[in-house]
């Protein structure tokens, strides 16, 4: 018995040793995941069934009455759709936009770091300082843009400062600040596409460089597309630098988007409540598009 | 007229001659290897005759057509490539179609949506499909039509690239090294089948491998090509037992063939040991020459006998034969042998041994690497040129 | 090698050069404006060349208004900590998670995932409320705390291990290497293109983030560059848009020279992260 007893237990002691020092490797990051990750979430969660309010002593649980106030909440809904008009322009714009300089990029031999580098230099430059030039950029009087408008006979509107005009005055620097990411994204996805496929595509009889966009290039792309799409709709969704720099929200709430009305109340007004529950919609949000990305991903762009 | 040719193609890249004037011709129904160590032009000279790569100089027929001036799609040739270059999103089925679909209907008519409104669109595709799944059923893959190439194993994927190949008509078949990815078993089987379809075809073939034993068994025949030149392109038995060049006797033959470097004399006779070959040449003067020998023309003899003197260095067993090798007493050149096992048995190494050389079957070439012709000069001979 | 010069080359390189002007744009004003005088802004003209150089003035006021050699340091200081902590952190737990056997390996899988998805908005309400009860507003901890803890750096890292061969490990084990030894000496080593990439990514995310700052951040000593925008943004109430065009270059300076100096770096540091997320 001993005999046999002896290897096995060796095995085992071997094999819990492995597992106590991954424990003691894994656990700084498990005791941080607990307490900045899981239990705020938990919290947030808990807290949007509250009406807490920061700087009262007590509160209590009010079911799902922050909900219902949600859904009669007129700036809550202007903030919905305005983040959702924001990321229905910025989003295909920028996705378009950085596919179609990626690819002009590729195939140009011809100052390809040059170029690379100018449009990338706005996802590395500091968003709430370039958000000011923008501001001076968008001035209605003194503003470059319109004065360069003006050349041309044509009133330029007060861009950032009428309720009309200010969605799309953030959607401009939105875009220019995205374009620049999701180009090296598509970049480094036309660079795994395997020379050949455009060799063979040439010989099949793909005359055009549409013909080869088409066969080749659009359906290669595929995984980097879907990827590009979700973190773009997602990055949107995310929009507050230029907000709170430029618009506060105004004008009459024209500007008001999700993250910066979460702030407004739980932030300024400290209704910590109220606010979780819009937070709870934001992550509801965010998961929502994570499980289309994953549908997506399983079902179309699954080649190997 | 060939139906297939090459005249003078010259390529470089930034300076450096790829291709120094290329030149090959194919008859109808002919299938030519195209080998070459790696690096030595033969995929750019592929490339180039499939309007892939553009070469600096030089004339590119196909049936007849000069097409050097045409692009890839104008030029009506097949290519099979190493990696198949399969469309990973279509179906295999789909993948065979591209060709045709490419070439019958207009930009329009392939829009999605579209195009199955236009008129003809139908009439076309229907024909199409007829079309693939005939030459599916010859490669025996109609089984395999609705998989994607990722659902595929390597052998059924070589036969979708050769089933998108041979769907239509081309002028010419291109082949890069299509067997190169798959597993040594299903190469050799592989092989016997693309040579099928060949002669079934009927369409001149260029395949570029550098696999010798694949070029010598599958090509009608074998052009040798080595840093940029076509130095040799004749049948495989010629190519091994008659090679132009000393580069290719070196690279055709497995193992390698032995080359010795000697001396021929101003009259044009070449000693090796006790061995003595007259090597008619207008050149006049002494000149250094190389021999070389087949290692299965190598004979072992008993110590003492024989015209060179030797001792067994190492024995490599390979099952059917032995190879010997031998350190040649007199200067020290490592010679090849391939005997069978019996001739072999009993050797160990450090032996002192003898060795023959079949007098036929020497070659020499020139300095320049240029094959020499040359007869034996038996014993008797020797005795006459002497007196 | 040079191709010749079609006219399809000729119109790609325009349509590239002009939106390469137009993504400039902001720059070039930005430079510009920061020398120009209050009378010549308001002049409105399109000329890029300051008449007065008026940078001195500027700059001067952009250096005195805020105090910028204590925004940046606080920038440097946040970044650097938030990156170390991260580092630390999430490469001993990757490598746990990739090359030994334990069994919460999956449950942790299953939570760095779902991590992945909170983003520190989320979790801002609850955060805000615990640093305020325990009275770290107003200080470095607040600031760097929530991030010592980077999910997606568990990811990134965890992705690269895997890649790395076992026998590596075996053999660093045969060696006679601990576990510790093998994380510093062996797997930090050939993480560096990871580390790098990781290291780019979470720089460039937390010199720029304004969301956390803002909230835990009221004290003027404690601003990261971002806040520090809006203290001038609130401190100027004109439009002194040369003394604003002067700060914005100073605060926006450090990092994109960083990017000039290593930008095939990061590049590849973003597009790597980018497509592992």
């Amino acid at each position: 018995m001993a005999d046999i007893a002896l290897p096995v237990s060796a095995v085992e002691t071997a094999a819990r040793r492995e597992a106590r020092i991954a424990w003691l490797l894994a656990s700084p990051a498990i005791v941080l995941m607990l307490v900045f990750i899981v239990l705020p979430t938990i919290a947030v969660i808990v807290l949007g069934f509250t009406d807490f309010e920061l700087g009262y002593g007590s509160f209590r649980f009010v079911g799902l009455e922050n909900y219902a106030d949600l859904i009669s909440d007129r700036t809550f809904r202007r903030s919905l759709w305005n983040t959702t008009v924001y990321t229905a322009i910025v989003t295909p714009i920028s996705i378009v936009l950085g596919l179609g300089i990626a690819l002009l990029i590729e195939s140009e031999p011809r100052g390809r770091n040059f170029f690379r580098t100018v449009y990338f230099l706005p996802v590395a430059s500091l968003l709430v300082a370039m958000a000011t030039v923008w501001q001076y950029l968008f001035h209605p009087s003194i503003g470059p843009l319109n004065t360069f408008l003006a050349l041309f006979g044509i009133a330029g509107p007060n861009w950032l400062g009428a309720s009309s005009t200010v969605l799309y005055g953030l959607s401009i620097i939105g875009i220019w600040q995205s374009v620049g990411f999701n180009m090296v994204l598509f970049m480094a996805g036309l660079t795994a596409i395997p020379r050949e496929l455009y060799s063979a595509a040439e010989v099949d009889g793909a005359q055009s460089a549409i013909d080869r966009f088409r066969l080749v290039t659009w359906p290669m792309l595929g995984p980097t597309t879907l990827f590009v799409t979700t973190i773009s709709v997602i990055n949107s969704v995310k929009v507050f630098e230029t907000v709170k720099t430029l618009t506060e929200g105004g004008p009459n709430k024209a500007s008001e988007m999700l993250l910066f009305t979460i702030y407004q109340e739980g932030f300024v007004y400290l209704k910590v409540g109220y606010a979780s529950a819009m937070t709870v919609v934001f992550l509801a949000i965010l998961v929502v598009l994570m499980i289309l990305q994953y549908r997506f991903l399983d079902r179309q762009v699954h080649y190997t | 007229m060939s139906v297939f040719g090459l005249r003078d193609i010259r390529k470089s890249f930034a300076g450096n001659a790829i291709l120094k004037g290329v030149s090959l011709e194919a008859e109808a129904g002919e299938f030519i290897a195209l080998v070459g160590p790696s690096g030595c032009g033969k995929s750019t000279l592929l490339r180039i005759a499939a309007g892939l790569d553009h070469a600096d100089s030089g004339e590119i027929r196909i049936g007849g057509r000069e097409v050097s001036q045409l692009r890839a799609a104008d030029r009506n040739v097949a290519m099979v490539f190493q990696s198949y270059a399969l469309y990973p999103h279509l179906t295999a089925g789909q993948n065979i179609a591209v060709p045709l679909a490419m070439r019958r209907l207009s930009s329009a008519q392939r829009l999605p949506f579209i195009g199955p409104m236009l008129p003809g669109q139908r009439r076309i595709c229907a024909d199409i499909q007829k079309q693939v799944a005939a030459t599916a059923a010859s490669l025996k893959i109609d089984h395999l039509l609705d998989r994607k190439p990722g659902q595929m194993s390597g052998g059924q994927r070589q036969r979708v690239a050769l089933a998108r190949a041979m769907v239509r008509d081309p002028g010419v078949f291109l082949m890069d090294e299509p067997l190169s990815n798959l597993d040594a078993n299903l190469r050799v089987h592989a092989r016997g089948e693309i040579v099928e379809l060949h002669r079934r075809a009927g369409v001149p073939t260029l395949y570029v491998t550098h696999d010798q034993s694949e070029a010598l068994s599958m090509a009608d025949r074998v052009a040798v090509m080595i840093g940029g030149n076509l130095l040799q392109i004749a049948a495989p038995q010629t190519i091994y037992d008659d090679p132009d060049h000393v580069e290719v006797a070196r690279f055709i033959g497995q193992p390698r063939i032995n080359l010795l470097s000697t001396i021929r004399d101003a009259r044009g006779m070449v000693q090796f040991g006790t061995l003595r070959l007259a090597s008619s040449t207008s050149r006049e003067g002494a000149a250094n020459v190389t021999l070389g020998i087949r290692p299965e023309f190598v004979q072992l003899r008993a110590e003492g006998q024989g015209t060179l003197a030797a001792r067994v260095e190492r024995l490599e067993f390979l099952g059917s034969e032995v190879i010997v090798f031998a350190r040649l007493s007199a200067i020290g050149d490592t010679v090849l042998a391939k005997v069978t096992p019996a001739e072999a048995r009993g050797l160990v190494a450090g032996q002192a041994i003898g060795l023959d050389l079949d007098p036929s079957r020497i070659m020499l070439f020139a300095e320049d690497g240029h094959r020499l012709p040359s007869t034996p000069v038996s014993a008797a001979v020797r005795e006459t040129v002497h007196g | 090698m040079t191709q010749p010069l079609t006219l399809g080359r000729v119109f790609r390189l325009a349509l590239l050069s002009l939106g390469a002007l137009i993504f400039l744009a902001p720059y070039i004003f930005m430079i510009s404006t920061a020398g120009k005088d209050q009378s010549e802004i308001f002049s409105a003209s399109l000329s890029l060349i300051p008449q007065h150089f008026a940078y001195m003035a500027n700059f001067t006021k952009a250096l005195t208004r805020v105090s910028m050699p204590n925004l940046l340091l606080n920038g440097v200081i946040v970044c650097g900590l938030i990156l170390v902590l991260q580092v630390v952190v999430a490469v001993p737990c990757a490598y746990a998670m990739a090359k030994l056997k334990f069994g919460a390996a999956r449950i942790l899988m299953a939570a760095v995932m779902l991590g992945l998805l909170v983003p520190i908005h989320a979790a801002a309400l609850p955060l805000y409320v615990a640093f305020d009860k325990l009275a770290l507003l107003n200080s470095y901890t607040a600031l760097v705390a929530p991030f010592s803890i980077s999910v997606f750096g568990i990811f990134l890292f965890l992705q690269f291990f895997r890649a790395m061969p076992d026998d590596l490990i075996h053999a660093a084990r045969l060696d006679g290497m601990s576990e510790a030894g093998i994380v510093a000496r062996v797997i930090v080593p050939n993480a560096w293109p990871a580390v790098t990439a990781f290291a780019i990514f979470s720089v460039v995310a937390h010199w720029n983030d304004l969301f956390w700052p803002l909230i835990v951040v009221t004290n003027q000593s404690y601003a990261t560059p971002p806040l520090g925008v809006l203290f001038f943004l609130a401190a100027e109430a004109g439009d002194d848009y040369g003394a604003l065009m002067a700060a914005t270059l100073i605060i926006t300076l450090p990092l994109v020279i960083a990017f000039l100096l290593a930008q095939k770096r990061f590049v590849e540091g973003i597009t790597m992260t980018g497509l592992k997320g």
